[in-house]
């Protein structure tokens, strides 16, 4: 039994019946840490002797029969904007190079309770803004696939540690589609559950409307069990939800027979790259073949889906950063007076592409340009969730790619900024209209890069995903 | 629509983003702020007369709850991240001259 090789699943059931232990596997994912790490970099933060403190302890409740959940015993690695009490959380910032939370996020307190082992934090693009994992203050990771190649971003570390086994599986955030682009770069399972499934307390907020926690890890089945962990209703987050259906394995059923996707032709035109398309409409021939109803349709407004995005995600940016100021925790500059401190403090802590969004933000939220940038955005949103609305109507499910071309090379992306964004056509919608969405790896291009399958549905709907990615994952296993 | 984006601009949306731009830094600011503003423009073309914005895509309203405190004393945790305290307080530089 190769250990890296198990699934996380399989790992907590190999433990729970004692063929291995939570401390073997964490010694397992730190060597291969010694042995990867300096390569690809995907984490900014690795508490050694903390995780195998940890695994001890938790190996201590296995054997006392006080865990025996899916996930005990089974290292995890944690997006560095995810809280961790005691363990810096810097959101790859020099903001936050000294930050210490004095609690967890409510994510991470879940998965703990489950017996799940924290190995460390991941790096990723700095507060989240970014889609190759290049904006980090802390250096670039690499794609494990290729290791020229971006892992996409902004979770890019929590991907590719998924992907270079460096852990058994990951959290990451999606705001507009951080989780599930660097799922398909890495070729790797990720999802972002329907806003206010999982509770945003402890998760460094960038745009609190669109954000939320979700997992990257080997299989559907890990991603159903993840998440059925991390789901609660959380009076710390007034956003969310109250929901009774989050039984998320019940979707782990081999079967698509009757069920509806409808394939948006929006989603298939120019700029979507040749491999990619291919790969992904073979990959609806799969679920097809399955007994799968597919059927093409136009979406509409996708073309508004980025400029619409940007405008809201900068907006709800400039305001929830505006907590950085050198005064109760994280980088202070040296100043005479306070105002100068706080220009100071931001201007050196921020990164680029951070002070870039902050910047169009403060511009679209002004007197003056509110209403035709802000509101004018808001108006539109509605009018996509109201497009999605009627998709749904029809069909279970949407399918398409993740991206519209696989991993970029290192280096080509942050100079052109706009078109850096445009990567993100297919993600952004689903945080908009609040959807839970999938990414599996559904091929590879012929440089060897991962393809992603993308797989939205409606408001609620996450076990619907998951039969689909689950029957298609297990088809290609056949 | 570019041209809207002035050298005065940037110095307002620096003040009240708390940003100092260097010289260079603000060219560029004002180059990509222009360029994005240019391509979010494209949403004029659809008309939203009639179209209520939409802040939250479920109908959530104000969550109350009692005004008691749950969570202990955190001072001193919070504290600790302080880049300077004093007597249990925040201490920042002089606020006026």
């Amino acid at each position: 039994m190769e250990l890296l090789d198990l699934s996380a699943v399989e790992l907590g059931t190999a433990i729970r019946e004692g063929k291995t232990t939570a401390v073997e596997a964490m010694e397992a994912v730190l060597a291969q840490i010694e042995q990867k790490e300096s390569l690809y970099h995907c984490y900014v933060r690795v508490d050694r002797e903390g995780a195998l403190d940890r695994a001890r302890a938790v190996q201590k409740k296995i054997d006392e029969k006080e865990l025996s959940g899916p996930l005990a015993g089974v290292p995890v690695a944690v997006k560095d904007n995810l809280c961790t009490q005691g363990m810096a959380t810097t959101c790859a910032s020099r903001m936050l190079e000294n930050f210490v939370p004095a609690y967890s996020a409510e994510a991470v307190r879940r998965l703990e309770s489950a017996g799940a082992v924290l190995i460390g934090k991941t790096n990723m693009d700095e507060f989240a803004m970014g889609s190759t994992t290049e904006t980090s203050a802390y250096g670039v990771t690499r794609n494990p696939r290729d290791p020229q190649y971006v892992p996409g971003g902004s979770s890019g570390g929590s991907a590719a540690a998924v992907a270079a086994k460096e852990c058994f599986f990951a959290l990451g955030s999606d705001t507009g589609g951080s989780i599930r682009q660097p799922a398909s770069f890495c070729g790797v399972v990720g999802m972002k559950p329907t806003y206010g499934t999982v509770s945003r307390y402890g998760l460094v907020a960038y745009a609190s409307s669109l954000d939320q926690i979700g997992p990257l890890c080997k299989t559907v089945e890990d991603c159903a069990v993840i998440l059925e962990a991390i789901a609660s209703h959380d009076e710390k987050d007034s956003t969310s939800l109250q929901r009774t259906d989050t039984d998320f394995t019940a979707g782990l059923v081999q079967d698509v027979e009757g069920m509806r996707i409808g394939i948006p032709r929006d989603y298939f035109g120019e700029g979507l790259d040749g491999e990619v398309r291919e790969a992904v409409l073979k990959a609806a021939g799969v679920l097809k073949d399955r007994g799968a109803v597919l059927e093409e349709f136009d979406l509409s407004l996708v073309d508004y889906a980025i400029p619409t995005y940007y405008t809201i995600a900068a907006a709800e940016a400039s305001s929830n950063l505006e907590r950085f100021d050198g005064i109760k925790y994280g980088y202070r500059a040296q100043a005479q007076e306070l105002h100068q401190m706080y220009k100071t403090t931001r201007s050196q802590g921020f990164g680029p592409e951070v002070k870039r969004r902050i910047m169009l933000g403060s511009f679209v939220l002004s007197s003056g340009y509110y209403d035709a940038y802000y509101l004018k955005a808001l108006k539109v949103k509605a009018m996509i969730k109201g497009a999605f609305d009627r998709a749904f109507e029809k069909y279970d499910c949407i399918l398409g790619p993740a991206a519209p071309a696989t991993a970029p090379r290192l280096g080509e992306s942050l100079a052109d900024p706009l078109k850096m964004y445009l990567g993100d056509i297919y993600t952004v919608s689903a945080n908009l209209a609040g959807l839970p969405g999938i990414c599996i790896p559904c091929g590879t291009d012929s440089r060897g890069l991962p393809i992603g399958l993308q797989l939205l549905g409606d408001c609620f709907q996450e076990k619907k995903l998951i039969r689909a990615a689950y029957t298609y994952e297990q088809s290609c296993r056949e | 629509m570019a041209d809207k984006i002035t050298d005065e601009t940037i110095e307002y949306v620096g003040i009240l983003a708390k940003l100092e731009l260097a010289g260079e830094e603000k060219e560029q600011a004002k180059k990509e702020m222009g360029r994005m503003l240019d391509y979010i423009d494209q949403l004029n073309r659809l008309d939203t007369s009639g179209v209520e914005p939409m802040s939250h895509v479920f109908p959530v309203q104000n969550v109350f709850r009692e005004d008691v405190v749950t969570n202990g004393d955190g001072s001193d945790a919070a504290l600790a991240n302080a880049p300077e305290e004093k007597n249990g307080m925040f201490v920042v530089p002089k606020t006026f001259a």
